[in-house]
């Protein structure tokens, strides 16, 4: 069932203890904010995983 | 401040104001169906938006003006307490690949308009559907008038003065959205995103190398912070750790209940057509976190605001050449008018369906309730001018916060009433009430605020007052259709 890695980027967002520091900063990002974007296509990729696995 | 007139920007504003009016009044055309005198046309665009329209209306419409103004102002005020749109506009796409196209093909197998249609068709109950439709309009109108602050701003960075640009933009908008329908700002939506995606990625391309590279950026802004007192930073308090996981969950699960936004959804082509969105839309929110770093680059630029809200026009102003600026800020204005026209025809939807077929005149036409709908959404807009126009700004504000809440408060019975089929429709009105009227009364016992502190066995946990109705909500629907299933009564 490829639908429960929808559950992901719930659990990586909204449990902000831990991702709420400062570093490892990233070209000058610092964790909380390029965390916080990198979830932007990690969270895509696995909805277009999830789709993927239900058309077949 | 009151920034002279810069006459390349306000040139360069005013032909692309002209361009995306020019495009409103010839979208009546485009892609035309069979009887254009039809509320499915008006009001859905003829329910046919493919992939790539659905993406340009649904990201133009949901990341809407007051956004790109709100989001970094608060960034600028509060720092990293504001990125809470970031988790919201992230996990707000799963979510909409889950539940969405159940939706939409609920409304498409019987022809709904609306959410309160959804409702109606599931229980059909009016008091239900009233209830549904009510509470789509109220959270709608302050969301207008919102637009309208924001193309405020705009209109005051160019140097304007007066209500009188205000009103003229917005008639023109009343009048092609009157004349074509959700297909104006479907067409200008593609105009819109493309600019602002020139924009912000001008802005976050420049901007740092203009101010000494994003580590700068940063250390600038935890600079003025820390100056501040250390209320708020780079990185959350922890008392602030659970409202801001609230407000983006809360927030996230409202989305889609808007009726702008699920007018977006309902004229889709197909349920593919929206579970490839869900995909393809977080593209819009690596935007918006992008956007809410101005409100970082303004303190590297040490630009000082007495209103925030003033931060991300006087960036542009200040760092770019006047025409960029003026593009910029014609991004953020032509941004103001595809959601509020989004907004005004989701909510003369709502008015004509569930009211006016309801009550006035059930034996109304399709045409007819194209023209209902088609009045309606002058009188709403003409409402939020109002609005704007004779009220404190702060109330529109205000009003759209809770709007927030009241729209969380139709997730039962628009969403999970499709799923759990022990939900009877009079528990439904009474979770709805319960959740509307004691978190409007939570938040406004609190002055205002959308956060409410529990004290829990002595520990304290703050939370978004919409999550915590909606779950009073919810409790209150559960026992009530639990009771009602014992007493055996008649199936709703």
């Amino acid at each position: 069932m490829r639908a429960w890695l929808l559950l992901l980027p719930f659990i990586g967002l909204l449990w902000v203890p831990i991702y709420n520091r400062t570093t490892p900063a990233l070209l000058g990002f610092p964790f909380f904010y390029w965390y916080q974007l990198a979830w932007v296509p990690v969270s895509s990729l696995i909805t277009w995983f999830v789709w993927r696995g239900q058309r077949h | 401040m009151s920034p002279t007139i810069d006459w390349t920007a306000l040139v360069i504003f005013l032909c692309c104001f002209a361009l995306v009016t020019v495009m409103g009044f010839l979208a009546a055309g485009w892609k035309r169906g069979a009887t254009p005198a039809h509320l499915d046309e008006w009001g859905l665009g003829g329910r046919q938006f493919g992939t790539w329209v659905t993406w340009f209306l649904v990201g133009g419409d949901f990341y809407t003006a007051y956004t790109v103004i709100a989001v970094p102002a608060l960034v600028y005020a509060v720092g990293a307490y504001g990125f809470f749109a970031l988790p919201y506009t992230i996990i707000v796409y799963p979510i909409v690949f889950l539940l969405m196209p159940r939706l939409w093909t609920v409304a498409h197998r019987a022809g709904h308009v609306t959410a309160a249609d959804v409702v109606h068709g599931r229980y059909d109950w009016r008091p239900l559907e009233l209830a549904i439709a009510i509470t789509g309009v109220v959270a709608t109108m302050p969301y207008i008038a919102l637009q309208l602050i924001g193309m405020q701003v705009v209109i005051k960075a160019l140097g304007l003065s007066g209500e009188l640009p205000l009103i003229a933009a917005f008639l023109v908008l009343a009048v092609y959205t009157y004349s074509s329908g959700l297909r104006a700002p479907a067409l200008i939506a593609f105009v819109k995103d493309i600019m602002i995606y020139i924009v912000v990625l001008a802005a976050v391309a420049i901007i740092p190398v203009k101010l000494g590279g994003y580590g700068a950026v940063f250390a600038a802004a935890d600079a003025f912070f820390t100056a501040k007192g250390g209320a708020t930073g780079l990185i959350l308090t922890p008392g602030q750790m659970l409202p801001f996981a609230t407000l983006a969950l809360g927030s996230a699960l409202a989305a889609f209940m808007y009726p702008h936004t699920l007018t977006g959804i309902f004229a889709s082509a197909s349920a593919e057509t929206i579970r490839k969105n869900a995909i393809l839309l977080p593209a819009y929110t690596l935007l918006l976190g992008l956007i809410a770093l101005l409100g970082y680059m303004a303190h590297a630029a040490g630009i000082v605001v007495s209103t925030p809200s003033d931060v991300v026009p006087v960036l542009f102003r200040s760092l770019f050449p006047g025409w960029f600026a003026g593009f910029a800020l014609a991004a953020i204005a032509v941004g103001a008018l595809v959601p509020a026209a989004v907004m005004s025809i989701g909510a003369a939807n709502l008015f004509t369906r569930n009211f006016w077929k309801a009550y006035v005149d059930p034996a109304i036409t399709p045409s007819g309730e194209a023209a209902v709908a088609k009045l309606a959404s002058l009188g709403v807009k003409l409402g939020a001018l109002a609005c704007i126009l004779l009220l404190p700004t702060q109330f529109a504000i205000d009003l759209q916060l809770l709007g927030g809440l009241w729209i969380l408060q139709t997730f039962p019975s628009v969403v999970l009433g499709q799923y759990a089929g022990f939900f009877r429709a009079p528990a439904l009105l009474l979770g709805w009430a319960t959740g509307f009227f004691g978190g409007s009364a939570v938040v406004w016992m609190d002055g205002l605020k959308p956060i409410h502190t529990l004290v829990i066995g002595g520990a304290h946990y703050t939370i978004y007052v919409g999550l915590l109705a909606l779950a009073a909500n919810v409790a209150v629907a559960s026992a009530a259709s639990a009771l009602l299933g014992l007493g055996g009564s008649a199936r709703r």
